[in-house]
């Protein structure tokens, strides 16, 4: 279609006329900008292909069926995919994306609730504590995430005790300086029925919320709803579990000679690298929250108590919607900042992608390209997934305009 | 009876004035501001004084040399023998021995007053871009200095040219290292951001889709991806395939992945601009080019310099990845110096020391950037 225009366009034209039609420019500098990009690559992929033929590097997947061989710190990921040293290199990329994917969401529910109370903290009309959460902001931000991911890190090793000595928590939890134990739940058969019945749950409190709230706007009927909820979420999971004779249970780790034996190991590095970065994440957070609640005018909180609201009212009604259309959309992306930053964890050898799979595996291996462009792949996924929840997010929440 | 004599006023109560009124009405307003008071303070308390105790009170400051039984001994080699520091309180004499390292790197000693001018030099320029603000022609005072500081840097620090001797690139290290990739991230990527922004900004649907695609994909991975695409790949791309300098890889890494993020800045200053302007250039026939540098860009970057500084400062703080492709920044020398079989364990240490210094130029560079946004932000005065 183009072509035609532009064809139909410059027919007839003299080379001057031509030189100074916008048209024809505009076609010459975008064939120039693709021939200048296409050989460029033509160039970097021809000489990657000899350079990776002259020094006998192997190419294509065929390395993810071969077998790793070496340890890797036991953690989810380990657990997940029963993996050994005779696992497969695809097993470590699949443990590894495990492990970002653990960090990443403990992360951000950490850091999200940490922020929230920061922000509003910040906001208080408490001298103290607003200066306090001030602090904490200017002193979290201001420090490389990669420092305090070290400093936590070295904290941690250094100032727990010997496992002989570890604190312990009625026996139940333990921690010692090679990290958390937790009891290690054991399910049994049986359990995805308890599982579905959850989940049964909140799709019920979903409708029965849906049916109130029309109720409530016909009729101005209000219901208190929690109840039910609560019933519904909790209860009847509670009664499917009680009614299949309890199918689970927990291993608790128990104090052997030398080390704890059983029990769910959470290790110093994991808590070091999510602490780190909950603390680091939480600081942007509490600004966006902050920002979000300043940006409401002071006249809808007047306006909202001049028409008879309580305060939690007017903050639940009037001023949170409002803050949070504001607020969500840089938090999302502090989310995203989170899960990038995961990949920090190579530095202190937390197995997760890139430092399982895009250091150890990459060592051993040297197939760089595909080993990286597959991680690479996998974080901008990541990103796209976080983008379209960011633009759905945007779309709800944009201001209806008549 | 009348009274005739005036009464003396009475003086407020003492719940209204001076520092009770204001513990009243800024720390116990209500039961639960007062609780929150007293949580805050609880929290100070379990955290301060320990602190304190660690850093200053129990600490060793015992610098230099100790006579030991008639002979002038160095610290450190007392501290192999008895360990006299302790592990309770912080060790300074670490970080008073280690300076040198964490501060210029491997550099060689007698050449040490090269980085001590670079340094002079770039404390001067911070200096002089604040004295000429309001000069006429600061402008060219400010572009002229952007292009001299980086070549009168590199000859100073690379050496070579015949004008010094050449200090190699692995021997740069520490502060030294931290700053250079700053900063010369920051020159590099700057050009780059604002081409990549107007050509995401184009109507030539071949180049935004490039620069889109370009900026897209390097903010979707993380910069250590990134890094050690520019480490173990780039030079497999050039012909020669030869293991060039390991820091001008990571040089091209990170001016590549930064020049992503700025120009998303420079696009959102330039989305700002009112479409009057373009029409306005536009009808008074100047060319494209002519169109961004003299109307546009002028303007555009002038709105998002507080997001330039704010981005700057996220790239500072990225230097520090560096470490893990084998770069010996400020960072790296902490955990390289505590490896010392004199000073082993005392990470500790180094870190609170990296962090103050970390942090005391993050800081600066974040409060300036508020004050900028403060004096650029025309629109919103209420």
């Amino acid at each position: 279609m183009k072509q035609k225009n532009i064809l139909s366009q410059v027919k007839g034209l003299t080379f001057r006329e031509l030189l100074y039609n916008n048209e024809a420019r505009a076609f010459f500098f975008q064939v120039a900008t693709f021939l200048l990009i296409a050989g460029l690559f033509y160039t970097i992929v021809g000489n990657l292909f000899d350079n990776i033929e002259a020094r006998g590097i192997h190419t294509g997947f065929s390395f993810l069926k071969n077998r790793a061989g070496f340890d890797i710190l036991p953690f989810l990921g380990n657990y997940l995919q029963d993996y050994t040293p005779e696992s497969s290199n695809l097993t470590v990329f699949y443990v590894g994306l495990i492990n970002t994917l653990i960090v990443a969401f403990i992360g951000i529910i950490v850091a999200t609730f940490l922020g929230l109370f920061i922000g509003i903290a910040r906001l208080s009309n408490n001298y103290l504590v607003a200066k306090l959460a001030g602090g904490y902001i200017e002193l979290f931000r201001n420090i490389p995430v990669l420092l305090q991911i070290f400093f936590w890190y070295n904290i941690f090793i250094n100032i727990f005790p010997h496992p002989k000595k570890s604190f312990s928590f009625f026996d139940i939890v333990f921690l010692n300086q090679r990290g958390l134990y937790l009891p290690k739940p054991i399910l049994e058969d049986g359990i995805l029925f308890v599982l579905i019945a959850f989940i049964v749950g909140i799709i019920l409190t979903v409708f029965m919320k849906r049916y109130f709230n029309k109720k409530h706007d016909e009729t101005g009927v209000y219901t208190r709803t929690l109840g039910y909820s609560t019933l519904l979420i909790l209860g009847l999971p509670a009664v499917f579990f009680l009614l299949l004779g309890s199918p689970l249970h927990f291993d608790l780790a128990v104090l052997g000679k030398f080390n704890l034996k059983g029990g769910m190991q959470v290790v110093p590095e994991f808590i070091a690298l999510t602490f780190a970065l909950s603390v680091y994440t939480a600081t942007y957070i509490a600004e966006a929250i902050r920002s979000g609640i300043e940006a409401v005018d002071k006249g809808q909180k007047e306006a909202a108590a001049a028409i008879g609201l309580t305060q939690t009212q007017s903050l639940k009604l009037i001023v949170l919607p409002q803050a949070l259309r504001v607020a969500i959309p840089p938090t999302i992306n502090q989310y995203l900042n989170l899960t990038k930053n995961s990949s920090l964890a190579t530095a202190i050898g937390y197995p997760e992608l890139m430092g399982a799979f895009g250091g150890t595996v990459l060592n051993q291996v040297g197939q760089a390209v595909e080993i990286l462009g597959m991680a690479m792949l996998v974080y901008l996924f990541i990103s796209l997934c976080i983008s379209l929840l960011l633009n759905f997010v945007n779309n709800r929440m944009a201001i209806p305009e008549r | 009876m009348a009274v005739n004599e005036l009464q003396s006023t009475r003086k407020p109560p003492i719940s209204q004035i001076g520092a009770v009124l204001w513990l009243r009405t800024n720390l116990f307003s209500s039961w639960i501001n007062g609780f929150l008071t007293l949580a805050s303070l609880y929290l100070l308390y379990i955290a301060i004084p320990p602190l304190l105790d660690w850093m200053f009170l129990s600490a060793n400051f015992n610098f230099g040399t100790v006579n030991i039984l008639g002979f002038d001994i160095k610290f450190s080699e007392v501290m192999a023998d008895n360990d006299s520091c302790g592990r309770e309180a912080a060790c300074w004499p670490f970080i008073y021995e280690k300076l040198y390292m964490f501060i210029y790197g491997f550099y060689p000693r007698e050449e040490v007053w090269r980085p001590d001018v670079f340094y002079g030099l770039t404390a001067l320029l911070i200096v002089i871009v604040r004295l000429v603000r309001n000069y006429k022609y600061k402008n060219r005072v400010i572009l002229s200095m952007i292009v001299t500081y980086p070549i009168v840097s590199y000859i100073l620090i690379a050496g070579g040219f015949g004008l010094l001797p050449v200090v190699e690139t692995h021997q740069w290290g520490g502060l030294l290292l931290t700053l250079i990739i700053a900063s010369v991230g920051i020159i590099i990527s700057f050009p780059i951001g604002v081409v990549l922004a107007l050509g995401r900004q184009s109507d030539l649907r071949v180049i935004k889709l490039f620069s889109t695609l370009f900026i897209e994909f390097i903010r979707g991975v993380p910069l250590i991806t990134i890094l050690f695409m520019a480490s173990f790949v780039l030079p497999l791309f050039l012909e020669s395939g030869a293991n060039f300098d390991k820091l001008l890889r990571a040089l091209i890494g990170i001016a590549l992945f930064q020049a992503a993020y700025f120009a998303e800045v420079v696009r959102g200053g330039l989305q700002a601009i009112p479409k009057g302007q373009y029409e306005a250039a536009d009808s008074i026939g100047l060319s494209y080019f002519q169109k961004n540098v003299l109307i546009i860009l002028p303007q555009a970057l002038k709105i998002s310099i507080p997001n330039i500084v704010g981005s700057s400062i996220s790239l500072f703080k990225d230097t520090t990845l560096v470490l893990i492709i084998g770069l010996m920044d400020m960072l790296a020398m902490v955990n390289m110096t505590s490896q010392d079989i004199y000073w082993l364990g005392r990470e500790t240490e180094g870190y609170v020391f990296v962090t103050m210094v970390f942090w005391v130029i993050l800081y600066s560079m974040s409060r300036y950037s508020r004050k900028l946004e403060i004096r650029f932000n025309t629109e919103n005065i209420n």
